[in-house]
């Protein structure tokens, strides 16, 4: 498990490779990533500035992992989320998993998503032609999360 | 105490973090909210909206009746929207 919150761009290419290396049991890779769109509703969004809790974000992105890994048999995943200035087209957070077998991979990934939207601290500032605004959490996000609970 | 904050928060406040001395009359975090808001508007206006107020301490998120002592690190924060 490989979490990381940094303000550098990330390359998955890198990233499969490092948990894949000399490894022949993982069937199955699943690769999730967030990029930051140019438009929100009717206004162009010219940048997005990611905020963050230092410490906690880390602590909060491990225990999701950690539950996922309690809930599915995966052989590995990596968690990187970005923060400070970012432009449209850029990536902002990443999810990979591995397991044997696809079903696992894709259901951790889609609720390592889910548990990060609503339960990471990070916050999105959007500078649009609109003027700058924090970016509302979403009720279907918060209900996407929900469907999850045991 | 030491006290972060975060986001629209910490915009509505003006700052990102401050220690202060747990009043005895603040016994949980909605005592800690109740002091605050006697500091000034700007904490009025930061702490109005209860559906839009996430708080952690210790970083662990926990409820508005969560009690509190003054060697405890709290944060204020809206709804998170990472990802």
């Amino acid at each position: 498990m490989k979490i990381l919150v940094q303000d550098q761009d990330f390359d998955i290419a890198t990233e499969i490779k490092e948990l894949s290396r000399e490894r022949t049991d993982i069937g199955a890779i699943v690769t999730f990533t967030g990029l930051v769109r140019d438009f929100h509703g009717e206004n162009k969004v010219n940048q997005m500035t990611l905020e963050h809790f230092p410490g906690m974000a880390e602590k909060q992105l491990a225990t999701i992992c950690e539950e996922a890994f309690e809930r599915w048999p995966l052989q590995g995943a990596t968690v990187i989320h970005r923060y400070g200035p970012l432009a449209p087209g850029d990536q902002i957070v990443l999810v990979i998993t591995l397991s044997a077998h696809r079903g696992a991979a894709f259901e951790a990934a889609e609720f390592i998503m889910d548990w990060l939207k609503t339960d990471a601290p990070f916050w999105k500032k959007e500078q649009t032609n609109g003027g700058d605004h924090w970016v509302d959490s979403k009720v279907s996000d918060e209900e996407k999360c929900k469907k999850w609970q045991k | 105490m030491e006290i972060f904050y975060f986001a629209r928060i910490r915009e509505n406040i003006g700052q990102s973090s401050e220690t202060i001395s747990l009043p005895e009359k603040a016994k949980d975090v909605n005592g800690l909210i109740e002091h605050l808001c006697d500091q000034g508007e700007n904490y009025q206006i930061a702490f109005e909206n209860d559906a839009a107020l996430r708080v952690a301490v210790n970083q662990t998120y926990v409820n508005f009746d969560h009690p509190l002592q003054d060697s405890d690190e709290v944060a204020f924060f809206p709804p998170m929207t990472g990802g």
